[in-house]
């Protein structure tokens, strides 16, 4: 009997997999189908048009939101490549000491520490830094979402650093490479697919954030998604799907090339 | 150490001094080398054999500079260079796995040492077309490493090896991933080129037969000790004891007493009462119950007399030779090899009683 079970075919499997599909996708297709509404509501659809992007791409407001996000989303996947990188090095190309798992933890925290958690201590913490420095700018959300980025940029350069063949950095160094040269000529190269998987994934993440960007922001900080979030609280209008539209689209197409990346050199 | 086969004057490429490699700390630490001390000649084609575990390619790590010694001295022409980094060490490797870099193509991993050393763009190019003549690679050279063949591989990570003219080059087990047939060919290319850079080639394998047709001189090792350095002939015909005895070939082993001494040679007594003479092994006790060894192409089946006697066990077929297996009193067996005549069989058939005539200078007495 158990030898005949076959997991592919047990009873209201078909009816859970439709019903989960129709509610995670439904409200997506239909957000993205009324961000072609000529109307100015999301419920009512008025005829087809791309009026509503226009719209956004000529208000002020959303410009200025998308180039901040752009701005904190590129200084921040820059920034926690580099550290990721650094720390994948670190705790792969070394023999296993006591502690060594407990790095991986602690690198990997942020990804365990609830967002609405590191949101507050962020929020206690340079609010006293403002007072102390004067300064209000961009800094500290670039600086916060690299935290976070962190862990994501990691996980792809540790899993190619792990899957690369350690006698190639030896054999550079057999063949009179310094260690910078070996790391430089060799590791760095091999290395370049896994850098960029991470750094793309980590860029995906700063854009995406909502909790952490709404607790750190100074006034006048918006990015794009808390931007929408404030939008939402006020007068709806299709503006707020098309905004969404273009995030998703963008979304989609960083995370196919992402795939594409790993998929070849592997 | 063993009889030198060369003229003693010749300068020392490497000399191990006294090596000691623990890995782990304290009570549980791992003993890898336990106080190793080899000469490696100039020019010559070095072997470190011994089974998987027996530290020869710990050995191989430490003169490269992957490995620090616990304690002792590793001298490259008499200079200390166990604390130098291996990209300071004029030594190059050819690892087992070949580690060529796949994103380079051929031209650029034989070049790559080169490079790093800062030579001009000229001399490079020139080195690079050399070596690929030498492995004759000349067509592949653009092509990238991953698309050549294992053999090709093979000689790549020997051109890439050998492009800056090292001192010495250590060959880590390169031939073990090739078949039979390329790993025959190989083990000429290697001699081949040995002879035509004159490099010092210190090359690790586990597989004894390799060993006696490359080597000029051989280190046997077993758990972490040298047992025995010596030519292929040294080490087949006067192996210091039984592990060594064992490990190379096909060997008997005879329990025996020691009755005394002529001309340099042991007498000793056998089971059966007969009485040979035997050369001894160095550090082997003179006295009392020995063992002796005697490889079974130098014993012969007879009909009548012999050292021995004993009833044929069964017999083997080898196309050039016959192995007859004979059980003698006491419970061994004793193989005796004898090479075919054309069209007629060894003359021995199972449950034959037969005589064991061991050659005059054949036996050895070992070291316990």
């Amino acid at each position: 009997m158990a030898s005949r079970f076959d997991v592919r075919s047990q009873p209201g499997f078909g009816t859970v997999a439709m019903f989960t599909f129709v509610l995670l996708y439904l409200p997506i297709a239909t957000l993205v189908a009324y961000a072609f509404n000529a109307s100015e509501s999301v419920t009512v659809w008025g005829g087809f048009s791309l009026r509503w992007f226009v719209e956004a791409s000529q208000n002020a407001a959303v410009q200025d939101a998308a180039w901040r996000s752009f701005v904190i989303a590129l200084s921040a996947a820059t920034m926690a490549t580099i550290a990721a990188t650094m720390a994948a090095i670190a705790t792969t190309r070394t023999a296993p000491y006591p502690g060594l798992s407990a790095k991986y933890a602690f690198i990997n925290l942020p990804l365990m520490v609830p967002e609405i958690v590191t949101a507050v201590a962020l929020l206690i913490v340079f609010s006293r830094v403002k007072v102390w420095t004067g300064y209000s700018g961009l800094g500290y959300l670039v600086v916060a979402h690299t935290a976070f980025c962190i862990p994501f940029a990691y996980l792809p350069i540790r899993a190619r650093l792990e899957g690369m063949d350690a006698s190639l950095e030896r054999a550079a160094a057999d063949l009179y490479a310094t260690p910078w040269m070996a790391f430089r000529r060799v590791t760095l190269p091999l290395l370049r697919p896994g850098i960029i998987a991470g750094f793309m994934l980590a860029f995906v993440i700063s854009l995406d954030d909502v909790v952490i960007t709404e607790f750190v922001k100074s006034g006048g900080q918006d990015t794009l998604p808390t931007y929408m979030l404030g939008q939402i609280r006020r007068a709806v209008t299709p503006e707020v799907n098309a905004i969404a539209t273009a995030f998703l689209a963008l979304s989609i197409l960083i995370v196919t090339a992402f795939f594409f990346i790993n998929r070849k050199k592997s | 150490m063993a009889a030198p086969d060369r003229p003693q004057d010749k300068r020392n490429a490497i000399e191990a001094k006294g090596i000691v490699k623990e890995f782990g700390q304290g009570a549980s630490a791992l003993r890898a080398l336990d106080n190793v001390s080899i000469s490696i000649r100039e020019n010559e084609f070095f072997t470190l054999l011994g089974p998987s575990g027996c530290g020869k390619t710990t050995l191989l790590r430490m003169i490269a500079g992957f490995e620090y010694p616990t304690e002792g001295a590793i001298l490259l022409h008499g200079e200390d260079i166990a604390s130098l980094p291996p990209f300071r060490r004029p030594i190059n490797t050819v690892f087992q796995s070949y580690a060529l870099f796949p994103h380079l193509s051929v031209w650029d991993n034989i070049a790559f040492g080169l490079q790093m050393l800062g030579r001009p763009r000229a001399e490079i190019d020139a080195r690079v077309a050399t070596m690929l003549k030498l492995v004759r690679m000349e067509e592949l050279a653009k092509r990238r490493t991953d698309q050549i063949s294992g053999g090709q591989a093979q000689r790549v990570a020997l051109a890439r090896a050998l492009a800056p003219s090292p001192k010495v080059l250590l060959l880590d087990e390169p031939l073990s991933a090739l078949d039979y047939k390329l790993r025959k060919e190989m083990q000429i290319e290697l001699k081949r080129m040995q002879h035509e850079t004159g490099i010092t080639f210190v090359f690790v394998t586990h597989d004894q037969e390799e060993a006696l047709t490359m080597s000029d001189r051989i280190a046997v090792m077993s758990k972490g000790r040298v047992l025995q350095v010596g030519s292929p002939w040294d080490i087949y015909d006067k192996p210091a004891d039984r592990f060594v005895a064992d490990f190379i070939g096909e060997t008997n082993f005879l329990a025996a007493s020691v009755i005394g001494f002529s001309e340099g040679l042991v007498r000793v007594r056998l089971s059966s009462g007969a009485e040979i003479a035997a050369t001894l092994a160095e550090g082997a006790r003179p006295g009392g119950d020995v063992t002796v060894v005697v490889r079974p192409e130098h014993a012969r089946a007879v009909k009548e007399g012999g050292h021995l006697s004993g009833t044929v066990e069964n017999v083997v077929y080898f196309g050039t030779d016959t192995h007859i297996h004979i059980r003698i009193p006491g419970g061994e067996t004793f193989t005796v090899r004898q090479q075919n005549a054309r069209a007629q069989s060894c003359g021995f058939a199972i449950g034959d009683a037969v005589g064991i005539d061991i050659a005059a200078d054949a036996a050895q007495v070992l070291r316990d």
